[in-house]
């Protein structure tokens, strides 16, 4: 039912203004309720722990002191070091940057683009006279979005979509790419986290699609660091063989615009704890 | 920065320390994908905790403890007690902490 | 020239890593880390070299807690806890391991015998966590899976 209705509606580009992203969002969380009857939905946000029991308990006990708390104090001390002209992150943030992870992806209609955290913390740097860093390889940039979203669990995501051409079409374009299958293994996100989320890939179950953003940066034991939202997408592209996008890319940051949408009235918890 | 974040707290008697700690714990048999050199081994070996200057505990560690390694035990005691966690490595390295049971 | 190199090489942050705390190693009299029982590969003259003989003894007051399935061999949570009473100690053997020793716990009289950390798994393997009572040696084993991830890379 679900997959005729985003089949129709991105097959037929002039009736798009019928396609309200409220509609989608409506249809798009339904669909995760009926699979899984039993998850409170504040409990998305927990990902794949939300739907596996065992993971689940591995999880718990990891939760009892998780990894990410190094990390959480580390991106404490970069968020408040200095920059060469003597002003700090917080000086580009609302609240000086303390429990505004929420308000993160925003379509900025000034300058006609989707905002994300690390793409502010990137454009903070640069009216600073800094070097934008990497959305790679969980150095400071991870460090700093951690932290923030440390700061601000519990926090809802409420993302707005302007009433503007512009705006809906980065939506509409976050979810194209969401839906499209691509790559040698010919998936799309869909694929895994929305219509075979729960079942097996091997011995990994996907998660569902609500919530996934909510927990970003993740801190990954498997690979002993951070990993931002947009070097798992990257990464999620590279494992099925598509084109793979770079970290505040325009493609990139669609995409972390509509996931985020489509968790509106989750609460913020990350530095999350993943394998 | 200290490499040591711990938490400790007292019911019925019995303080349960829980320590996590900053360390890389290198076995010592993984390449360096670009160089192709063999990393060295890097890990702690030896962690001691005291209470209030008494010995607790002695833990021997041997490469196999994951990365950033966490530690969890138990003994008689009571809030407010003072509690040394210490660290060496197979480098000659070494951290120590303090802090308070709750 | 080892701790320099340990701060240059350091993977874990980007930033500059202050300097580790130069603090000074005294001599003190804890048991010496026993690096012969560290360094075997099987698990039988694993055991031998901790305790001196084999006679180990399956007990259901020997509690170990591990996943049946760990979510990721690299970081497997183990606990064990006993209500054997005069524990000299605790040993975590995983079978499999190149090295099966992982961790010993040497508790004294004030310490409760019961603890808990994470450990690293190569593969599918037999975790045998090993309490010494008295004389005796008391222990309990459970498999735990590893498996290979699918897509999550």
């Amino acid at each position: 039912m679900l997959r005729g209705i985003f089949a129709i509606i991105f097959l037929i580009p002039a009736l798009s203004v019928l396609a309200s992203p409220e509609r989608d969002f409506d249809k798009f969380v339904n669909h995760f309720k009926e699979r899984f009857p039993n998850t409170p939905y504040q409990d998305y946000k927990n990902g794949v722990y939300s739907i596996d029991a065992s993971a689940r308990e591995q999880w718990e006990a990891m939760e009892e002191f998780p990894p990410y708390e190094l990390n959480v104090d580390r991106g404490e001390e970069l968020f408040n070091q200095t920059f060469k002209n003597g002003n700090t992150y917080g000086s580009c943030f609302e609240n000086d940057g303390i429990g505004i992870r929420q308000n993160y992806p925003y379509f900025d209609t000034g300058k006609n683009k989707v905002i994300t955290l690390e793409g502010a913390l990137n454009d903070c740097r640069v009216k600073n006279g800094e070097k934008p860093l990497s959305y790679f390889k969980g150095k400071e940039l991870a460090h700093v979005s951690a932290y923030m979203a440390y700061t601000s669990r519990g926090n809802k995501f409420n993302v707005q979509i302007p009433n503007t051409s512009e705006a809906l079409n980065a939506y509409e374009k976050g979810k194209k790419l969401y839906f499209t299958k691509k790559g040698q293994l010919n998936f799309s996100c869909a694929d895994c986290h929305v219509y075979q989320t729960g079942t097996k890939l091997r011995a990994d179950i996907p998660s569902p699609a609500i919530g996934h953003p909510t927990h970003f940066p993740v801190y990954r034991s498997g690979m002993g660091r951070l990993v931002t939202l947009h070097e798992r997408f990257a990464g999620c592209l590279n494992r099925i063989r598509a084109k793979s996008f770079k970290g505040g890319s325009d493609e990139l940051n669609n995409l972390e615009f509509f996931t985020t949408f489509m968790s509106n009235g989750l609460e913020v918890n990350g530095p999350g704890s993943r394998k | 920065m200290s490499t040591i974040k711990m938490r400790s707290k007292e019911a019925n008697g019995v303080v349960t320390v829980k320590a996590l700690i900053r360390h890389p714990m290198e076995t010592g048999a993984r390449k360096n994908k670009k160089t192709g050199d063999m990393i060295p081994a890097h890990y702690i070996q030896e962690v001691h905790s005291k209470a209030n200057g008494k010995d607790v505990i002695t833990i021997h560690w041997g490469p196999a403890v994951s990365k950033n390694p966490y530690l969890t035990f138990k003994y008689k005691g009571n809030k407010g007690d003072e509690i040394e966690i210490s660290w060496v490595d197979n480098q000659g390295n070494a951290d120590t902490k303090m802090g308070k049971v709750k | 020239m080892k701790r320099r190199n340990f701060i240059k090489n350091s993977m874990l942050f980007a930033g500059a890593l202050t300097a580790l705390p130069a603090v000074l190693f005294t001599k003190k009299s804890y048991a010496a880390w026993p690096k012969k029982s560290f360094d075997i590969k099987d698990l039988t003259d694993s055991v031998n070299s901790v305790y001196g003989h084999n006679n180990l003894e399956e007990s259901s007051k020997v509690k170990l807690k591990a996943p049946s399935i760990a979510e990721n061999g690299a970081i497997v949570p183990i606990n064990v806890s006993t209500t054997l009473e005069d524990v000299d100690s605790i040993m975590i053997f995983v079978e499999n391991n190149p090295q099966p020793l992982s961790s010993g716990y040497q508790l004294t009289k004030l310490a409760q015998p019961s603890i808990g950390t994470r450990l690293k798994m190569g593969k599918t393997s037999n975790v045998m966590a090993a309490v010494k009572s008295g004389d005796k040696v008391y222990t309990s084993t459970q498999e735990v899976k590893v498996t290979i991830g699918g897509c999550g890379g």
